[in-house]
C-alpha cells in the first residue's frame, strides 16, 4: 500500500515537473500563444492554416480542424497535442496512442485569456502566461475606458460575404469573440440580439437596422485599390447612415479575425476606426 | 390546336398567370421587416434618405423577381428533361448541369477570384461557365455514337459526370479555408437575396431564348411520349428535337442556378403538381410549370425569409422539405 503511494507521488511529481518538449498546435490562435509566452522552442508542428508569428513558417504542417495527420502527429513523437473539441477521431486516436492532449473551445473574448493561463499551465510558462493574459486585460480595460462616454455607433461587423457584391454576408451576432472585441472598441453591434455567433445578413436585414457604422473585418491583406472597391460596393444601400456618413472600414488585418494574444492590438486598432477623436 | 384545347390553354395560362402574378404582387409587400408602402413609393423623399423605398427596392422586389425567374426556369427545365429522358424522376440536375455550376463556383470562393461580369460576381458567373462545360462535355458524349442522341448515354453520362464532379468539388474544398468552406455551402444551398436588378437582366437573354426554344417544344415532346419510334413515324426530326430540348432546358438552367445556386426539388414537384392538374399535354404543362414555378419558389422564399426572422433559412431548405416527402410519394405512387 505504501509503496503504491510513494509511487504514485513520484509519477505525480514526475509529471509535474516535466514541460511538455514537443508541442502540436493545430490551433493558429493556440499557436500564437505558445510563442507570446516563450514556449516556441517547444512547438514541434503546427496546422495548415498558421501563418503568426513568422517562425512557424519553418515548422511542419500536420493538418488542420477538418484533415488533421495522425500518421505525422504520431512520427515526431509529441508530448502534448492541441486540438478542437469537435476532432473526435483523432482525440481516440490521441488517447490509444497515450498522448496528452489539449482541447480547445474557441467563445469569447474571456476565453481568450482563459485559454492563454490554460495553455501556460500546460506547456509549464504559468507565469509567463499570467503576465501576458494580465497585460491584455489592462490594455483591453484602458480602450474601454478611452471610449466610454462616447456615444456608440451602432456597427455591423461583417466578417464574410461574396467578393464585389453584397451577397452572402455574415454578420457577427451577439456572442463569441469578435462581438466582444467591437463591444470593447466602443461599437454597439446591430445584431447583438441574435445570440449567434454568426448571422446571415440579407439586404433587407441590413437595411431595416440601419447600421451607423459597417466594419469589414478580413484575414488576408488587400491592396488599397481592392479595398476601395470592396468599400464602393456598399454604396447601393444608400439609405445607410453608415453610407452617406462614409463610416465603411474594411480592416485587413489577420489579427482581428484571430482569437490570440494579438486581440489587444484588434481592439485597439477597431477602437481607432470607430473612435478616431478618442485617440487624437 | 383545336377549339377545345384552344380554350383550355387559355383557362390554364390565365389561372396559372394569375398566380404567378399575385405572387408577384404580393411577396414584396412581406417580408421580415415592418415598412410603410406610403413611405417607400412616395417621392417627395429622396431615394437615398428613403429606408422603406430601399427595403423594397433592393432587398425585396430584386429577390422576388429572381424566384420568378429561376423557379420558372427549374420548373421548365424539368418539363423538358422528364419529357427528353422520358423519365419522370428527372430532374434539371440530372444531366450534370448544377454538379458543373457547383464546381466553377467553387473554384471562384477557394481561389478568391474578384472581377465581375455584366454584373455578375466571380462565383455566378464561374457557376455559369462550369454549366456550360458539363453540357458541353455531356453533349458531346451522347452524340459520339450516336447519329442523334442516345438518351441512355445521355443519361448515363449525366449520372457519371454529377459524380465525377462531386469528386473534383472534394478535391477543390481540400484547398478551401474556414470562411470558403462556410460560403461555398450557403451558395449550394441557394439564396435570392441578389440584392440588385443585375444578375436578373444578365441572365434575361438566355432565359428568352430558353423560352421560346420551350414554347417550340411542346409539340415534339407530346411526340416523343409516344417513343421515339412513332415520333420518327409521325414526321417527327426526332434528333433535332432532342437537341434542342437538351441545350435549351441546359442554357436555362445554368442560367437559373447562377442567378439563385442549385435550389433543389423545384424540377421535379412543379411539373407533377401541374400535370396532376392539367393532365400531361406539354402545350398545357410546359406554360402552367414556368407559372406556377414561378409562384412556388416565391412562397418558398417567402417563407425562408420571413418564418424564423431575423434569422433567414436558405431558400433551398425549405424547397427540399416540401419537395422531399412529395418526391416520396410519387416514387411510391408510380410503383
Amino acid at each position: 500500500m505504501r509503496i503504491v503511494t510513494v509511487i504514485l507521488a513520484l509519477v505525480l511529481t514526475i509529471a509535474q515537473g516535466s514541460a511538455p518538449k514537443r508541442v502540436v498546435s493545430l490551433i493558429p490562435a493556440v499557436t500564437e500563444i505558445l510563442f507570446a509566452i516563450g514556449a516556441g522552442s517547444q512547438v514541434v508542428a503546427v496546422g495548415s492554416f498558421d501563418t503568426y508569428p513568422p517562425e512557424v513558417k519553418a515548422l511542419p504542417r500536420v493538418g488542420a480542424l477538418l484533415d488533421p495527420d495522425v500518421e505525422k502527429i504520431l512520427s515526431l513523437h509529441p508530448d502534448l497535442v492541441v486540438v478542437f473539441a469537435t476532432q473526435t477521431t483523432l482525440r481516440e486516436q490521441l488517447a490509444r496512442a497515450k498522448i496528452p492532449v489539449y482541447v480547445y473551445q474557441h467563445s469569447g473574448l474571456p476565453d481568450v485569456l482563459t485559454t492563454i493561463r490554460d495553455i501556460g499551465a500546460q506547456a509549464g510558462r504559468e507565469q509567463a502566461a499570467s503576465d501576458l493574459a494580465r497585460r491584455l486585460q489592462e490594455r483591453i480595460d484602458a480602450v474601454r475606458k478611452r471610449v466610454a462616454g462616447r456615444p456608440r455607433p451602432r456597427t455591423l461587423i461583417v466578417f464574410d460575404r461574396e467578393n464585389l457584391a453584397l451577397r452572402g454576408i455574415y454578420a457577427s451576432g451577439g456572442v463569441g469573440f469578435i462581438h466582444d472585441m467591437a463591444e470593447a472598441a466602443g461599437g454597439a453591434n446591430v445584431f447583438a440580439d441574435v445570440k449567434q455567433q454568426a448571422v446571415q445578413a440579407t439586404t433587407e436585414l441590413i437595411l431595416a437596422r440601419a447600421p451607423d457604422a459597417i466594419l469589414e473585418l478580413r484575414g488576408t491583406p488587400m491592396d488599397a485599390a481592392a479595398r476601395a472597391e470592396e468599400i464602393a460596393v456598399w454604396g447601393t444601400l444608400s439609405s445607410l447612415p453608415a453610407v452617406r456618413n462614409s463610416r465603411v472600414y474594411l480592416i485587413d488585418q489577420q489579427m482581428t479575425v484571430v482569437p490570440g494574444p494579438r486581440v489587444a492590438d484588434a481592439i485597439e486598432l477597431i477602437a481607432r476606426t470607430l473612435h478616431p477623436a478618442a485617440f487624437k | 390546336m383545336t377549339a377545345s384545347l384552344g380554350r383550355r390553354f387559355a383557362m390554364t395560362t390565365v389561372g396559372f398567370g394569375v398566380l404567378a402574378a399575385a405572387a408577384v404582387v404580393t411577396a414584396p409587400l412581406v417580408g421580415s421587416t415592418h415598412i410603410s408602402l406610403r413611405r417607400a413609393f412616395s417621392t417627395a423623399i429622396p431615394f437615398s434618405e428613403n429606408p422603406d423605398a430601399q427595403i423594397f427596392f433592393i432587398a425585396r422586389l430584386p429577390r422576388t423577381l429572381a424566384g420568378a425567374l429561376v423557379g420558372s426556369m427549374l420548373a421548365s427545365a424539368g418539363v423538358v428533361f422528364q419529357g427528353l429522358l422520358r423519365n419522370p424522376l428527372a430532374t434539371p440536375f440530372t444531366l450534370g448541369v448544377s454538379a458543373g455550376a457547383a464546381l466553377g463556383a467553387m473554384l471562384a470562393i477557394t481561389f478568391g477570384w474578384s472581377f465581375t461580369v455584366a454584373g455578375m460576381g466571380a462565383a455566378p458567373a464561374a457557376s455559369f461557365i462550369g454549366s456550360v462545360g458539363a453540357v458541353a462535355i455531356v453533349y458531346a458524349l451522347a452524340r459520339a455514337r450516336h447519329r442523334g442522341l442516345s438518351t441512355n448515354v445521355l443519361l448515363l453520362a449525366g449520372v457519371t459526370m454529377n459524380a465525377f464532379f462531386s469528386a473534383l468539388i472534394l478535391f477543390v474544398q481540400y484547398f478551401a479555408d474556414f470562411s470558403q468552406t462556410y460560403r461555398i455551402l450557403h451558395w449550394l444551398m441557394g439564396d435570392l437575396d441578389i440584392s440588385s436588378y443585375e444578375p436578373v437582366i444578365t441572365a434575361l437573354p438566355f432565359v428568352l431564348v430558353s423560352l421560346a426554344v420551350f414554347a417550340w417544344l411542346a409539340r415534339p415532346l407530346n411526340l416523343l411520349s409516344l417513343g421515339i419510334e412513332s415520333a420518327g413515324t409521325r414526321g417527327l426530326n426526332v434528333a433535332t428535337a432532342q437537341r434542342a430540348a437538351f441545350l435549351s432546358a441546359s442554357l436555362a438552367t445554368g442560367a437559373a442556378v447562377s442567378v439563385g445556386g442549385p435550389i433543389g426539388f423545384i424540377g421535379i414537384v412543379v411539373p407533377h403538381l401541374v400535370r396532376l392538374i392539367v393532365g400531361p399535354d406539354h402545350r398545357l404543362v410546359l406554360p402552367a410549370s414556368a407559372l406556377f414555378g414561378a409562384a412556388f419558389l416565391i412562397g418558398c422564399d417567402v417563407a425562408a425569409r420571413t418564418v424564423m426572422s431575423p434569422v433567414e433559412l436558405p431558400v433551398g431548405v425549405i424547397t427540399a422539405l416540401v419537395g422531399g416527402p412529395f418526391f416520396l410519394w410519387l416514387l411510391v405512387r408510380k410503383r
